[in-house]
């Protein structure tokens, strides 16, 4: 039984395909072509690869020529006399390749269904559907399958709707009396599967006037399924990937489209079928894909897939034809819209009421023209205040506004705010971070904000009190009550106040907490209690000034609170204005350091030693490891001090300096020799001075008294030992002088002179006066002592001064040469000059020549420049005093100051702030 | 057995004129060697600097670019850049082969008293009258500096490099050693104004020179002070001091146009040089020969032993 079982079993068994030949004993299983090896060739043995585009891509005719092995050899000649070649008619396949003609060519020669007979997949609902569901399916593009097993033919059914007339794209059921494209399903009533009842339809739309013959019916429309499964992947609303379906059956990627512009339902057949009429290949094709090589549609592959051509609201069917597509005008049938949908739902106002008619859109006028005179400024009204305006007149108006006091409905809702408003129609607060601006103001601002309101409260009450005697004659009802009426009126409004953030009187505990009940008792409305919780102690006056100000208080909070709370938001983060970044460690105190270097005891008491952070990416170029790899800070550590520290600010008066200059100018006084030269910047006391820290400062301050005592004797000792070392001691003391004064200067003009520009150049004026105050006197001492002018080794700059103290009466170019030499390198060593300044006698001339040169090329260059400005300022103030000189030497400065200005006045390029100085 | 090592051969001084370098460029802001002594630039007050080989003085390059005089410059390692900053506030980058500038670094508020190349030429450090020291960047095209030492409360007028060190001389009378390596800034009150800086060839000791006529040798570590050497003049202008090539003398230009030289250790005058009548500005010492570079004026001089051949190839 179990052979016969087998043996039927055999006989069952259906076998597709040839089978494999036997293995021969020992023979090894061949290994598959791997992919990248296989080659397909074609019917003549060529391997068929690409060829390049004009030929399609493949090898065409012989070996891509025309023809035959021998060449190209017409057929239609013949070359014979008694035959003649009769005219044959070409059609296309004359023109085709042999692999065209083949069962997979463009025109194969075999027997092959037509679509005719074809059971295609004509039935478009049918597809759709399967469409769908092959994109909801698990496995996408299972529903092939049913293609692949699916019947070859016609269902009956089909067959049998065929016979009694039915067409593909028509819909099932007894025609209708209309156009078919304007059919449309009645919204409300969804019919899935089948055509909609005649009446139903019919009644629904009959607007249309067109030409419609009487006799003349149209096969109801193809209802669509509708597609109800739920959107459950991540892709883009209509994308369906690659249908295997599709890809199998050559569909169109234009039909995806059909899916959603359902409604072009004979466009689509007529264009879809004309394609499919064509034996088309199978092959993949999709968004996805390029068109392949065998690919005869490449039509759109550039076609960007737009928005326009999907829906973007949820909606019936288009109307119309769909020939017009998105963009043609839409027929707006149902032009009256719901009024429901923009009803309002919620709490009314009272007074108000909803509107029964939508209100028309909001027509916009334009603002009508001025008149040509007006002027835009308004005159306001006299207003009257309740403390200090005429009752009567008050009471009149308010009556003639029809506006009674007592009347609190009316009151409240005209007297309602925003927030009240909102806490009736029960909305939600806007999210403000801080219920009160005077949150947001420092403590500081908020202690005057107080004072300034208690004392305009003062003078108000003050006013109150004087202007109630007079007024209270014919005023009926009392202050008293008036004032109770607004408290009662406050104590409505405050309802919504939650004071809980809002600590007015923060800085007195107890005030706060009687406030804060003051204000409770407000909300319950127990106006009675509220002297309750003020002070027992308090006098009755105080008792009511604090009672007024808790009211101000709140009312001040309830304008503020929500209005502006929303506003705001609280910084994250703290700047604090008051503090500076300074560096942590300071150089510490040069007096100290003065001291060692007289002493010559270098070593701790002259170094500094700070932590210093190099820039990472230095320490990477200088190849050195970072000493601090886990500090983001470069440089010296630096800590934040008070701004407005007051040792910030103190700069004590340098006990040694202002001694020095004492003693500088007693010198001045008796030698009248030497006067303040330039400021220059590297006085270094004052500048490490300002920068010193309090503990240095207090020191230094203390150490003055010893100072004075023991600075004087430092420049004479200097001066004398210079002075010994030196074959000129006169000239070498005055550097030294100079260099002395320099370091002494008071920081008063270095500052002028850095910020001021006016003073700068008034100061820098007044310094070249002194300047040339000094040149004569030296030159005069010169001549006294009847020095060789000439020595090769005394200073330049000496010399330099000397020379224009000599060249003096001859020419004025030389001395504004060199004060714009000066004023070139001002900070700093000087740069040597460029030539040799000892025979200077010889070099005079050329030295001249060279500097004008100089001067011209620079005055060519810098003419805009204000520096440029100020040096002109000076060549003329220059002249102009060496004018002045002539006449008068020994004038004061002053009067060469205002000849100077006068001299000025006729120049070109003075600065206003100039002329409001003088 | 270990035989006793040779005598050290008796330190020369330069005394002798060997070359003069009529320059032609204004006024000599500076004279520098390059990393190997071969070569030498001259910085001039016509905005130029000049290559040139001062052992057989002959000009070799012209670099214009600066917008001002250039007053300071330095050469890179291999010899195939040249870093200048002059008056006109920048610090320029030349290419050396072509003349080209391949970077200008500006930044500066004012003019730039001296550049250095670090080791690697990857970092030009510039220091600055607005009393900056600027860090700039050869390798990255950042426009900005990668750091900027302005403790400095005056005018910087001599910068320094070591291998991790940076060593500033500024016009408030300190001088500044910025350690890398161990993260720390030494600040040394000298209290005159400070006009060059410069370390030992061994690398422990400072030499500075400041405005009071005095050079002052530092030890490096503890700002002890280890010498102190006077006798020149140097009053008014930023001067340059060196050390010689065995680091047994130390020099100093002088207003008075000369170039004078102590014994280091001594501290006793050694020599005084006359060069010329002017203001001796720029000194520059040979890193390997007694071989100096003085620039006086318009012209630069150099100087060799007196046991030097003239005619002899300068080793």
């Amino acid at each position: 039984a179990a052979v016969e079982s087998s043996d039927s079993e055999e006989e069952d068994l259906v076998s597709y395909g040839s089978p494999l030949q036997p293995l021969q004993e020992g023979e090894r299983i061949k290994k598959p072509v791997p992919l990248q090896e296989q080659t397909v060739k074609d019917a003549k043995g060529r391997y068929q690869r690409f060829h390049g585009a004009f030929t399609g891509g493949f090898s065409a005719g012989y070996f891509n020529t025309v023809g035959t092995k021998e060449g190209w050899t017409p057929s239609a000649f013949v070359s014979s006399r008694q035959k003649r070649a009769d005219r044959t008619v070409l059609g296309p396949e004359d023109f085709m390749d042999e692999e065209d003609l083949s069962e997979f060519g463009i025109a194969p020669k075999d027997i092959t269904t037509t679509d005719d007979f074809a059971s295609n997949a004509k039935d478009r609902i049918k597809e759709k559907a399967r469409q769908i569901a092959g994109v909801v399916a698990p496995i996408p593009g299972t529903t092939a399958f049913d293609d692949l097993i699916g019947p070859s033919k016609i269902t009956i059914g089909v067959e049998l709707l065929r016979k009694m007339g039915w067409k593909e794209g028509q819909g099932i059921g007894p025609r209708v009396k209309r156009k078919p494209c304007r059919q449309k399903p009645d919204p409300t009533v969804k019919i899935y599967g089948c055509a909609l009842p005649p009446g139903l339809s019919e009644g629904s739309e009959d607007e249309e006037d067109d030409y419609q013959p009487e006799n003349v019916t149209f096969a109801p429309k193809d209802v669509m399924p509708v597609d109800l499964t739920p959107k459950e992947n991540v892709h883009g609303l209509g994308y369906k990937g690659l249908d295997p379906s599709q890809a199998l059956f050559g569909v169109s990627a234009r039909e995806h489209l059909n899916l959603f512009t359902g409604g072009s339902e004979e466009t689509s057949n007529l264009l879809g079928d004309v394609r499919h009429s064509k034996g088309r290949k199978l092959g993949i094709t999709g968004q996805a894909f390029g068109v392949g090589a065998l690919e005869e549609e490449d039509d759109d592959i550039y076609a960007t897939d737009t928005l326009s051509k999907y829906d973007t609201v949820l909606k019936d069917e288009e109307p119309g034809d769909g020939l017009y597509g998105w963009t043609a005008p839409k027929q707006y049938k149902s032009k009256k819209r719901p009024e429901r949908e923009f009803k309002y739902i919620g709490k009314v106002l009272a007074g108000f009421s909803l509107a029964s008619k939508s209100s028309s859109p909001i027509k916009v006028y334009p603002p009508p023209s001025l008149p040509r005179n007006y002027r835009p400024v308004h005159y306001f009204r006299p207003v009257l205040r309740a403390g200090n305006a005429n009752s009567h007149l008050q009471k009149a108006l308010e009556e003639s506004t029809g506006k009674l006091e007592s009347d609190a409905t009316h009151q409240s809702r005209h007297a309602l705010n925003a927030a009240q408003r909102r806490e009736q129609l029960g909305e939600t607060e806007l999210k403000g971070p801080a219920p009160s601006i005077l949150e947001y103001l420092s403590e500081k601002d908020r202690e005057r904000l107080k004072e300034v309101k208690q004392a305009s409260e003062q003078q108000m009450k003050a006013k109150i009190v004087s202007q109630q005697s007079p007024s209270s004659r014919f005023q009926s009802p009392s202050p008293e009550d008036a004032t109770n009426k607004w408290r009662m009126q406050l104590g409505e409004q405050l309802v919504n106040a939650g004071s809980s953030d809002f600590k007015p009187f923060a800085k007195n505990p107890e005030k706060q907490k009687r406030y804060e009940n003051f204000v409770k008792s407000l909300k319950q409305g127990e106006k009675d209690r509220l002297e309750r919780f003020l002070d027992p102690n308090m006098t009755e006056w105080e008792r009511g000034r604090e009672q007024e100000e808790f009211f101000r208080a709140a009312i001040f909070y309830r304008s503020s609170n929500s209005t502006l709370s929303s506003r705001f938001t609280r910084a994250k983060y703290e700047d604090d204005v008051d503090k500076v970044e300074v560096p942590r460690d300071q150089e510490n105190d040069i007096d100290d350091k003065e001291t060692a270097v007289k002493m010559k005891m270098f070593g701790k008491l002259t170094r500094d030693n700070f932590e210093w952070h190099p820039d990472k990416l230095l320490c990477k170029r200088f190849n050195v490891r970072d000493p601090y790899p886990d500090s983001s800070v470069v440089g010296l550590p630096k800590v934040k001090r008070d701004k407005y520290s007051v040792f910030n600010f103190l700069t004590v008066a340098e006990p040694t300096t202002s001694v020095t200059q004492a003693t500088n100018e007693k010198i001045q006084e008796s030698s009248s020799l030497n006067k303040p030269k330039k400021s220059s910047r590297w006085d270094v006391s004052d500048k490490e001075k300002e920068k010193k820290d309090a503990i240095s400062e207090f020191i230094s301050l203390a150490r003055s008294k010893a100072d004075v005592q023991q600075q004087p004797p430092v420049p004479a000792t200097e001066e004398c030992t210079t002075g010994t070392t030196e074959t000129l001691p006169t000239v070498v003391t005055d550097e030294d002088k100079n260099q002395e004064e320099e370091s002494r200067r008071p920081p008063m003009d270095l500052f002028k002179a850095i910020f001021v520009s006016s003073s700068d150049e008034k100061s820098s004026s007044s310094e070249e006066e002194s300047d040339e105050e000094q040149q004569p006197t030296t030159s005069e001492r010169e001549s006294e002592t009847t020095k060789q002018v000439d020595i090769p080794d005394s200073s330049s700059s000496n010399l330099q001064e000397s020379v224009t103290a000599t060249t003096d009466s001859g020419t004025s170019s030389l001395p504004t040469s060199k004060q714009e030499l000066d004023a070139t390198e001002e900070f700093g060593p000087k740069l040597p000059p460029a030539f040799s300044s000892g025979r200077f006698c010889k070099h005079l001339d050329r030295k001249e020549k060279h500097r004008k040169i100089r001067e011209r090329h620079k005055t060519k260059k810098e003419r805009k420049r204000k520096k440029e400005k100020k040096k002109k300022h000076k060549k003329q103030k220059n002249k102009g005093k060496h004018k002045n000189k002539k006449s008068e030497k020994d004038s004061s400065s002053d009067t060469t100051d205002s000849s100077d200005s006068l001299s000025d006045m006729d120049t070109t390029g003075l600065s206003p702030k100039e002329l409001l100085r003088r | 057995m270990a035989f006793p090592r040779p005598r050290p051969a008796r330190p020369e001084l330069p005394r002798q004129r060997v070359q003069t370098l009529q320059c032609g460029q204004g006024a000599v802001r500076a004279a520098r060697f390059n990393a190997d002594g071969n070569y030498c630039l001259t910085c001039g007050s016509d905005k130029t600097l000049k290559l040139w080989n001062p052992h057989k003085g002959t000009a070799l390059r012209t670099y214009q670019g600066h917008g001002y005089e250039v007053l300071d410059a330095a050469g890179s390692f291999d010899n195939s850049q040249i870093c200048s900053g002059g008056a006109d506030k920048a610090v320029a980058l030349w290419d050396v082969t072509t003349g080209q500038v391949v970077r200008k670094y500006r930044g500066h508020a004012g003019k730039v008293n001296c550049v250095q190349f670090n080791q690697e030429a990857t970092v030009i450090v510039s220091g600055s009258i607005d009393s900056t020291v600027r860090c700039w960047d050869c390798r990255s095209r950042r426009p900005d500096p990668i750091q900027v030492l302005d403790e400095a409360k005056d005018g910087i007028s001599s910068v320094k490099l070591s291998a991790h060190e940076i060593l500033t001389g500024s016009v408030d009378g300190r001088v500044r050693r910025y350690d890398l390596r161990t993260g720390q800034l030494c600040s040394d009150y000298i209290g005159s104004p400070i006009t060059s800086v410069c370390f030992s060839k061994d690398g422990q000791c400072v030499l500075a020179a400041s405005l009071d006529s005095t050079l002052r040798l530092l030890d490096k570590d503890t700002g002890e002070l280890l010498g102190e050497y006077t006798g020149h003049r140097s009053t008014t202008y930023r001067l340059d001091c060196v050390l010689n090539e065995q680091d047994t003398h130390v020099g100093c230009a002088s207003e008075d146009g000369h170039v004078y030289f102590w014994d280091l250790v001594e501290g006793s005058l050694a020599l005084s040089l006359p060069v010329g009548q002017g203001v001796v500005q720029s000194l520059a010492f040979h890193p390997r020969l007694p071989c100096l570079l003085v620039a006086t004026q318009g012209q630069v001089t150099l100087w060799r032993e007196d046991t030097f051949q003239p005619e002899g190839d300068p080793s």
